[in-house]
């Protein structure tokens, strides 16, 4: 089968990688590119744990192709914040013990980054409808709902002091 | 879960894609949202040597709402449906009833076309469009056609559409008066057990107009005449929803499955008729 | 210098030791995507591996045609059971004495059973050649229920002599592998049979699985220059996979290195042996290079370690006055294909002797016959310790039943029932010493919290408006107290394949004042890395902040048997503070020295040995270490480590009581938790914030479990739930709030007191949701009704009673 090279632009930097149509964009950002937090959990895109970002849509990466991806802008979870500087995300979740085993934790922060861009004050109710497409088996989403709409508010007074 | 190799197209036009179409035959089918179709790929459930996706064609994609008419385009996906406003205003009935498929990272990808083309009796927008009356434009290289969905669903997967033809757009007019798409599902991201989409117009305190359509009931979606006459007329009272119940239920067939048996689901389908069509008049 | 003095209290807080609800240090690389997963690892040269699995539930395999596939380029090997006969693998020894076909020889008994092992050099050609493997298949009867199995002419396991004995003693049909007895049935019948009340229930625990969202994997790396093989992979047990790798390929153990990276939730499915595990050794045996094997969720939930499926039956009997006088229960255990449970060899039915409860119980007996049948193999602790959620089910709807007998309230025929506060350490009637416990307290703190009462009033005139045709909305109330059994175990009656149930800790002090810890577990998101490193930091006064915690590398960490059972804690939690009391001891003789005293006269105080009397005088843990390194001191060796294995002398009982509140829908069958009340004791507490969430994710577990999760089958043995579409997960959408409350009643023989909490609620869980339903329909005559409680079935319970006439 025809391969394609495929360029796309993932956490800021320009990727160029040659790909089978059939290739999933799970596995080219995985095994290609080397962001492994994107992870595979179901296979069927019930699970979310591969979300990533695409062109401002927040995408089960396990039920896409990578050359449907060809031209876009990918955020993983790799491209929130560093090792020096946790997203506020990231630093939300460790704080109030939003996670446990990590395993859906890169897909369930990614969608959250996405959901706080389009609803920047939710309700408790809009944050368990928003991720309603990650799954989580450890934590029961309780400390996961907390972390979010903690990390919100810190987003929205750091916006308001800004000002 | 990888499926087997396939070619892969990206038409820039409809053109194009309808080219492709016709020159591969039964071995090319169209992507759009890739919510159903991926899936079974991965699953080796469906066999797709050449995959057109459709992607990149911008004929296919927006929403246009001018004088009473809406034109969707079959691309569209479910999140620019919920998010349109226009769309809202003109008919709500799409908002309520997109909130309630799968979850917020599939209705980024999932698009109206391919809800409404594929022929799953699980999915929504098929019954919703019975309901709203809408029309899908058909486009082949001999040229378009309009069918409208309620003549659309022949059985499970089996539609209007000959494998030539893309379904492009859909038309439908701006509702008025109370909506309701009313759905039962064991989570969030299954299909329905029971779901019933409903439009009533009230003059006068009574039904004017009304049309009542159900989903993975039967299958194909079901839209009910006789359900909607047992409403013309009425105060919409108690007698009213029922007869109305007992009419759509006279014309489904559920099948068995992991949601439960047959009596469940009958007995189910009545409850969520009726309560799709009282909150549809509660908002006439 | 005991008064926590402002600088006293700054240093214990500097700690960051037992009690604090620490930030967990595993969190930094997991929030930002850099966790090490078993599909995460690379290396150079690997293979794929993965399984042509049977289509049918029960069939002969007639023929086998791998020639098209390794006629496919890239393929390296396809693997069949004749390949693996000569190295005596095509059969495995299972956790529970029984063996196992490792890939289908001549026959397949279950749907998705291994039949052979393509080995690709990537993902994508491997799933090509697996669809070019023909085999050729004779459908054969297949049986799916376990009682009529047990009366069926078709014999499931041909390769075993139908009237030798099994692991556990005789065999009664060809398709029974034990029969395991506790208790006195004689006396037990004599005493139901005179009894003043006695009530009767027969329920079954359906089939589900423990689903961790990261599917099971591993890479195998046999290194033919050294003659070593190394073994990453998704194992909740490192060392015992070690150990049987070894007893398996003759490697000789020293030559083996298994790997635990961090794992995506275990919950029991990571305990087991899998062929996936077997034939990845095999081939990079074969192909001298690395071999993956990762299944998809599809494989992971079809033939992985399944949970339940226990068919129970139970009286229990008490006088007029609601005191419980006896209780019988006969469970038919349905143990797929294979038994392959993981169970301490001694207890083919787990700890399923715990089914006495919190109550004290005169007389007691329990009989389990485990039986074969046509579907995968297992029979795991899901979020459990040993069948213990089966155990608690039954005997908190057994006490449900028995108020519906009596007509009494289940609060207060719980309350008169229980074991008293100063009954402990208690001998229950089936053997268990439970270390410790204050019932009364607990349930009446969780009673007054929820306004019980209040509860059951509105309760009551609900029912009176749902009655006057006002709503179709009934309020159930649940309500569940349960006490685990947890830790196992001490090694004089638990062992795993001989292996005794210890578990162990090595602590390395460094010159400048910071440690390592190693451990024998391994953690699957519990946090070890973060709360071990408190008991410790609380044990010998250096930082948590400063102190390593590494498990899962058997070359590196001491044997241990490792997470599951809730055994981390009392067990290896155990082994840490003993390792770090050696610890300290010796940092005592030093600082003695240091201060010229004599070794009784300095005293351990937080974060230093100080002179007793003469606070000035001190030497900090630091100071300690330093000199322990870089002084000669008289008579003392240099350096300060210390390692502890600790077989612990009982198990551990953590308690807790639940109350669940309830809406639900008669009519669609849909169901509402409005509130969920969940105290939980589990003895000392070392990290508030982990037990929280440990808690709430073992109740949405069991909110799972008990409103639809199932593994089920249809008639031909296909699995009719295999993808997250069928197998309920429940969303964030799906999930209450949780209020989570405690008490403290530490284990008296637990060296810091803790019990272990990582599956409480999940036990505690699962009864509280079940009863709050059950409850709801006991006015119309409902004694019990099985789970899974999804629409359907709660719509078929309203039915069945009339609701919807």
């Amino acid at each position: 089968m025809t391969k394609h090279i495929l360029k796309m632009t993932v956490n800021g930097e320009t990727h160029e990688v040659l790909a089978e149509p059939r290739e999933l964009l799970v596995y080219v950002l995985r095994e290609k590119m080397g962001m492994k937090g994107a992870h595979v959990g179901c296979d069927t895109s019930h699970c979310g744990a591969c979300t990533v970002e695409i062109d401002g849509k927040s995408v089960k990466s396990c039920t896409m192709f990578a050359v449907q991806a060809q031209g876009a802008n990918i955020t993983t979870i790799e491209g929130l914040g560093s090792p020096d500087g946790l997203h506020v995300l990231q630093q939300s979740f460790k704080e109030h013990h939003g996670l446990q085993c990590g395993y859906c934790t890169p897909g369930m922060i990614t969608r959250a980054h996405r959901l706080l861009q389009e609803n920047p004050n939710p309700t408790e109710a809009e944050v368990r409808f928003g991720i309603s497409g990650n799954i989580c088996r450890c934590t029961g989403y309780q400390n996961i709902v907390k972390a979010i709409l903690s990390a919100a508010a810190e987003i929205n007074a750091a916006k308001e002091a800004a000002q | 879960m990888i499926p087997a190799a396939f070619e892969y197209h990206r038409p820039r036009d409809i053109g194009g894609a309808l080219a492709i179409l016709t020159e591969h035959g039964e071995d090319a089918r169209v992507l759009a949202g890739g919510h159903s179709l991926i899936p079974m790929m991965k699953l080796r459930m469906a066999e797709v040597p050449h995959l057109i996706d459709l992607a990149d064609i911008a004929a296919l994609r927006g929403i246009t709402v001018e004088g009473g008419r809406v034109t969707i385009g079959a691309m569209t996906t479910q999140h620019e449906l919920i998010a349109s406003a226009a769309l809202h205003d003109a008919v709500p009935l799409l908002r309520e009833a997109a909130l309630q498929i799968a979850d917020p990272q599939v209705r980024y990808m999932g698009t109206i076309g391919g809800n409404v083309a594929n022929g799953d009796p699980g999915n929504d927008m098929p019954g919703v469009m019975q309901c709203l009356d809408a029309t899908y434009t058909l486009e082949c290289p001999e040229g378009t056609r309009e069918v409208r969905a309620r003549g659309f669903y022949e059985a499970a997967y089996m539609t209007g559409r000959d494998d030539a033809e893309i379904l492009t757009r859909i038309s439908l007019k701006a509702t008025r008066g109370g909506y309701a798409y009313e759905k039962q599902k064991r989570k969030i991201g299954d299909y329905a057990t029971a779901a019933c989409a409903v439009l009533i117009e009230a003059e006068n305190g009574r039904v004017s107009s009304a049309a009542v359509s159900m989903t993975n009931l039967s299958d194909v979606p079901v839209f009910s005449d006789a359900a909607a006459n047992a409403l013309l007329g009425t105060a919409c009272d108690r007698d009213a929803v029922k007869a109305a119940v007992a009419a759509a239920l006279a014309e489904i067939d559920p099948t068995e499955d992991n949601r439960g048996p047959v009596k469940f689901k009958m007995h189910v389908a009545g409850i969520i008729i009726a309560r799709a069509i009282e909150r549809a008049w509660s908002r006439a | 210098m005991n008064d926590l003095t402002p600088d006293r209290e700054e240093r214990v807080a500097n700690l960051k030791g037992m009690g604090c609800s620490r930030k967990r240090v595993e969190d930094a690389r997991f929030t930002q995507g850099k966790g090490n997963y078993i599909d995460d690892m690379s290396l150079p040269g690997m293979l794929t591996g993965d399984f042509v699995r049977s289509q049918y539930a029960h069939a002969r395999i007639k023929s086998i045609n791998t020639e098209a596939a390794l006629a496919l380029d890239g393929v390296i090997a396809v693997l069949t059971a004749k390949d693996l006969e000569p190295l005596s693998l095509h059969w495995m020894p299972t956790l529970a004495g029984d063996r196992q076909m490792v890939l289908a020889d001549g026959k397949v008994l279950f749907q998705g059973q291994e039949i052979a092992f393509v080995v690709a050099r990537d993902r994508y050609i491997a799933s090509d050649a697996i669809e070019l493997v023909e085999v050729e298949y004779e459908e054969l009867p297949v049986i799916i229920d376990p009682l009529k199995s047990l009366q069926s002419d078709v014999v499931l396991r041909e390769d075993l002599d139908p009237k030798a004995p099994g692991a556990h003693g005789p065999r009664k049909h060809h398709n029974h592998i034990f029969t395991w007895e506790v208790g006195d049935e004689a006396g037990t019948n004599a005493v139901i049979a005179d009894a003043d009340v006695v009530a009767e229930a027969s329920m079954y625990y359906h089939r589900t699985h423990p689903c961790p969202l990261e599917p099971c994997g591993c890479v195998a790396s046999m290194d033919k220059v050294n003659g070593k093989l190394t073994l990453w992979g998704t194992f909740q047990a490192p060392h015992v996979v070690r150990t049987v790798a070894s007893l398996l390929s003759g490697i000789e153990e020293h030559n083996i290195r298994v790997i635990s990276p961090d794992i995506g939730g275990g919950f029991g499915n990571k305990v087991g042996v899998y062929p996936g595990y077997v034939c990845s050794i095999v081939a990079s045996i074969v192909t001298g290079v690395p071999v993956k094997w990762v299944e998809d969720r599809m494989d992971n939930l079809m033939t992985t370690a399944f949970a339940r499926d226990y068919w129970m039956t139970g009286k229990i009997s008490a006088t007029k006055d609601g005191k419980i006088t006896g209780l019988h229960c006969h469970v038919t255990a349905d143990h797929g294909a294979f038994d392959a449970c993981a169970d301490p060899t001694r207890f083919p039915a787990g700890f399923m002797s715990i089914c006495t409860g919190s109550y004290d119980i005169p007389i007691a007996y329990l009989g389990v016959d485990g039986v074969y049948t046509n579907k995968a193999p297992g029979g795991v602790s899901y979020r459990c310790s040993f069948r213990v959620t089966e155990a608690v089910y039954f005997i908190e709807r057994m006490i449900e039943v028995l108020a519906i007998e009596m007509n009494m309230d289940p609060a207060e025929l719980r309350r008169i029932n229980f074991i008293k506060k100063e009954q402990f350490p208690y001998k229950s009637a089936l053997g268990w010493e439970y270390d410790s416990g204050d019932y009364h307290t607990a349930w009446d703190k969780v009673l007054k919290a929820v306004d019980y009462e209040g509860l059951r009033h509105e309760q009551a005139e609900r029912l009176e408006a749902f009655k006057r045709g006002e709503t179709r909305n009934l309020m159930g109330i649940g309500l569940s107290f349960f006490t685990e059994i947890v830790g196992a175990g001490p090694v004089k009656n638990c062992d795993i394949l001989g292996m005794g149930m210890f578990d162990s800790c090595e602590i390395r002090i460094h010159p400048t004042g910071s440690a390592i810890a190693r451990l024998g577990t391994i953690s699957q998101g519990q946090g070890h890395a973060t709360t071990f490193a408190q008991i410790l930091a609380s044990e010998i006064g250096i930082p948590a902040d400063s102190i390593t915690i590494e498990e899962g590398d058997t070359d590196t960490a001491p044997y241990g048997l490792g997470t599951y059972g809730s055994r981390s804690t009392p067990v290896a939690g155990a082994a840490t503070a003993m390792a770090g009391r050696k610890i300290r001891a010796k940092a005592q003789m030093i600082a003695a020295y240091l201060l010229e005293v004599h070794d009784d006269d300095v005293e351990f105080d937080v974060d230093r040995f100080v002179v007793k009397g003469a606070p000035e005088r001190f030497k900090t843990m630091g100071e300690i270490a330093y000199a322990a390194y870089n002084q000669a001191i008289p008579g003392i060796e240099p350096g300060l480590e210390a390692v502890s294995y600790y077989d612990p002398p009982n198990m551990t009982y953590p308690f807790g009581a639940y109350v669940c509140v309830m809406d639900i829908d008669v009519d669609t069958g849909v169901t509402e938790i409005r509130r969920f009340y969940a105290l939980d004791d589990c003895g000392t507490r070392i990290n508030p914030m982990v037990i929280e969430g440990q808690i709430h994710g073992g109740l949405t577990e069991a909110l799972a479990v008990a409103m639809g999760q199932e593994i089920a089958y249809d008639d031909l043995g296909n699995v009719k739930t295999g993808t997250l579409m069928d197998f309920f997960l429940p969303t964030a959408w799906e999930v209450p709030n949780y209020e989570t409350d405690h008490t403290v009643t530490p284990s008296p023989h637990h060296p810091i007191g803790a019990k272990g909490v990582g599956e409480s609620p999940h036990v505690g869980g699962v009864p509280c949701f079940s009863n709050a339903v059950q409850d709801a329909f006991r006015p119309f005559g409902n004694r019990h009704t099985n789970m899974p409680h999804d629409h359907w079935r709660i719509w078929q319970m309203a039915n069945a009673l009339g609701l919807h006439d």
